[in-house]
């Protein structure tokens, strides 16, 4: 049993009774609404004839079907399913006194992104939303847990969810990151060592030199990505980096307000004698760029590594993912993934979907053209980081390069919108699923990449390496690619 | 289902013909594509139940196990079924194609609790156990399964082997208080002592 992490200390702040089953009913300090996963919920509140207890501590913005054209954010919206989400959604909150971020709001954005940058997700709270990827707001030392449709039915209803506590492993990430390689590639790699499913019944309790060196960005990105290594919730203890990014955002307390508040935020954080269930280390020193070559997100090799042989894996189950990766990636053992041909370049979402991803990949793309097979779009996460690029005019530089620059939404990482794959499609893409299936398209294959990467890629019309854009030039680019210093 | 009735709902055990879903990692993604999210009830989504995959490139139905063991009540699956997305909407879509309960070797968290919030039992054993009771329904498509939740046993033919039911799903079930609304509605008062010492819930709203 671990003892004194900041899991424990947040749970036990939190934790309101044990329930009668054994499970222990804890309270829920920031919950997240969406337009996919509530309206069923909040059907079953009326239902039952009951109020939402704290909307207050409720939050909702619109994400997943919102159309990122602006031409098509008109309403109603041309999707009639759309419009009927959208609309049970803007009815649900209204009448229950929900703070809504609509597209007229100007804050409008991906859940994971909105809430970070308004403030709203702090260090030492729990954290719930309808959505696998909540555990983001770990990135500030809060336990932030996605759940189903039936426990944000509890959640509107009670402010609590019934939980299992769970096992804390802590993930030291040891080493420095080289030029051109970022949060992403870390918690691709985290997922490769420890597995898909090596999470499950686990918290990852994130820490080490590579982790702490993260901007808050970058630890959200780490974070996020915690679901698809099985576990439940993923955080990072609170520091001065954390701190400072919260100061001044809107919904955090300012003067004296804000220092006792951190007061109890420097109070949640793992003591240093803290005892944990397992722990764990992840060698990211000297570690080049990331990019799956299969279709979960543990199958992934660094750029300058070949793709593995089925016959590589010890675990039968291993060896049989590998197996149907290969055959639907159409690619062969072996074979290395740089030059794999690229028809849709993606940026965006609640992985990479924030200002500094946009400014990486800006890097790349400066004075550089997309490939004229290429269909590239930039999907800002939230209307504020659209804002904050636009200001910095990097939009132009997207833009000039042969990018769709488009509105806030969850786009194309599952095309629930009118962004998708078509047919056998392979996408570069900065999402977090490479799941078949998941962009929109059966046939449609996903490799998994950094937002720099899939400038890159974009510009390639193939997988490619950016720090072949990023460096002195010295190295040449591949295929005669024009080299921006930097 | 109406969830006002959940408060007498004691499940105990679950039984009727089985479908084996062989694969490891099946996420929800397979489960229930996203592109049939955009319902606002989850009346229709027993149609979308491995929508993709049950289907050739013509749009037929193909000879995925759920178009061969249609009417079948236990579905028997592998390692980390329910992987990836947390839509409820996957379980929803197999208790509304007719699943009462599932055999399995390991699920990913948020869908185990989904299926408890929808009684579903969700029960775990090993591999070579799981792959025996696939193949003797591949062969016995009209035998019975049962799932004893209370017992954590499965019974098909002649065979009754153990299995492993998580603590609170099982007494959750079986007890019939897997209606955790009403199981937390009558704790308001606590919830209130507790949000009393949270500083982070006065003063800035």
């Amino acid at each position: 049993m671990s003892e004194g992490t900041l899991y424990d200390k947040v749970w036990d702040r939190h934790k309101v009774t044990e329930l009668p089953n054994g499970q222990d009913q804890l309270f829920v300090g920031l919950h997240l609404v969406h337009e996919v996963t509530s309206p069923q919920a909040f059907g079953m509140l009326r239902e039952r004839d009951l109020d939402v207890a704290h909307p207050d501590r409720t939050f909702a913005t619109t994400d997943h079907i919102a159309p990122t054209e602006a031409e098509k954010r008109e309403r109603p919206l041309a999707d009639d399913q759309a419009e009927e989400m959208l609309s049970a959604l803007e009815r649900n909150v209204g009448e229950s006194g929900i703070t809504f971020f609509g597209f007229e709001s100007g804050e409008q954005g991906i859940t994971h992104v909105v809430a970070p940058e308004l403030g709203l997700s702090q260090p030492g709270m729990t954290v719930a939303c309808g959505d696998s990827h909540t555990a983001t707001h770990g990135a500030f030392g809060s336990i932030g847990v996605g759940i189903g449709t039936s426990q944000i039915r509890d959640v509107l209803a009670t402010g609590c969810i019934a939980a299992d506590k769970q096992k804390v492993r802590r993930v030291n990430v040891e080493g420095e990151l080289g030029e051109g390689v970022y949060a992403k590639d870390v918690i691709l790699k985290v997922i490769q060592d420890l597995g898909v499913d090596g999470g499950v019944g686990h918290v990852y309790e994130y820490g080490g030199p590579a982790i702490e060196a993260l901007d808050m960005e970058g630890r959200l990105a780490v974070c996020n990505m915690s679901i698809e290594g099985g576990a439940r919730a993923g955080y990072i203890n609170p520091d001065e980096t954390t701190y400072e990014y919260l100061r001044g955002r809107e919904y955090v307390p300012e003067g004296e307000a804000f220092e006792e508040r951190k007061a109890y935020w420097e109070s949640i954080s793992s003591d240093t004698d803290a005892e944990y269930d397992d722990v764990v280390t992840v060698d990211a020193d000297g570690l080049d760029p990331l990019v799956t070559w299969g279709i979960n997100p543990g199958q992934v090799i660094e750029i300058s590594e070949p793709v593995p042989h089925p016959d590589d894996f010890e675990a039968r189950t291993d060896r049989e993912a590998a197996e149907q990766a290969l055959d639907h990636m159409e690619i062969e053992a072996g074979q290395s993934m740089l030059g794999y041909d690229v028809d849709v370049a993606f940026l965006g979402t609640c992985t990479n979907g924030r200002l500094s991803d946009f400014e990486e990949a800006a890097k790349i793309l400066e004075g550089n053209t997309v490939d004229a097979d290429v269909r590239a779009l930039a999907v800002p996460g939230s209307e504020t980081v659209r804002q904050q690029c636009e200001e910095r005019g990097i939009d132009e530089t997207f833009i000039n390069a042969g990018f769709q620059w488009r509105r806030a939404g969850c786009s194309m990482c599952l095309a629930m919108n009118d962004d998708a794959l078509e047919g056998d499609e392979v996408c570069a893409s900065s999402s977090n699923r490479n799941f078949i299936g998941r962009q929109g398209s059966k046939d449609g294959r996903t490799v998994l990449m950094s937002p720099a990467m899939v400038a890159a890629a974009a510009v390639e019309g193939q997988v490619a390496d950016a720090r072949e854009y990023l460096d002195d030039g010295s190295t040449g680019g591949a295929g005669g690619v024009e080299e921006v210093a930097d | 289902m109406s969830a006002n009735d959940a408060d007498d709902q004691h499940i105990t055990d679950v039984s009727g013909t089985g479908v084996p879903i062989p694969g490891d990692d099946v996420d929800t993604d397979q489960i229930l594509p996203a592109k049939f999210m955009k319902e606002v009830t989850f009346d229709n989504m027993a149609d979308y139940l491995f929508y993709d995959a049950r289907r050739n490139d013509d749009g037929e139905f193909n000879d995925h196990p759920l178009n061969r063991f249609e009417g079948a009540s236990i579905a028997v699956v592998n390692s980390n079924f329910g992987c990836g997305s947390s839509r409820e909407h996957a379980p929803q879509a197999m208790m509304r194609w007719g699943i009462d309960g599932v055999v399995g070797e390991s699920y990913a968290e948020i869908f185990r609790d989904n299926c408890k919030s929808l009684g579903i039992p969700a029960v775990t054993t090993d591999h070579e156990t799981v792959v025996e009771v696939q193949e003797w329904i591949e062969a016995n498509p009209d035998g019975d399964v049962e799932i004893d939740v209370e017992g954590e046993t499965v019974t098909y033919g002649d065979t009754v082997i153990d299995v492993d039911v998580d603590d609170a799903m099982r007494e959750a079930l079986v007890e019939g208080i897997w209606d955790t609304t009403a199981l937390m509605y009558s704790n308001r008062s606590k919830v209130d002592d507790t949000v009393a010492d949270l500083p982070y819930v006065e003063g800035d709203d």
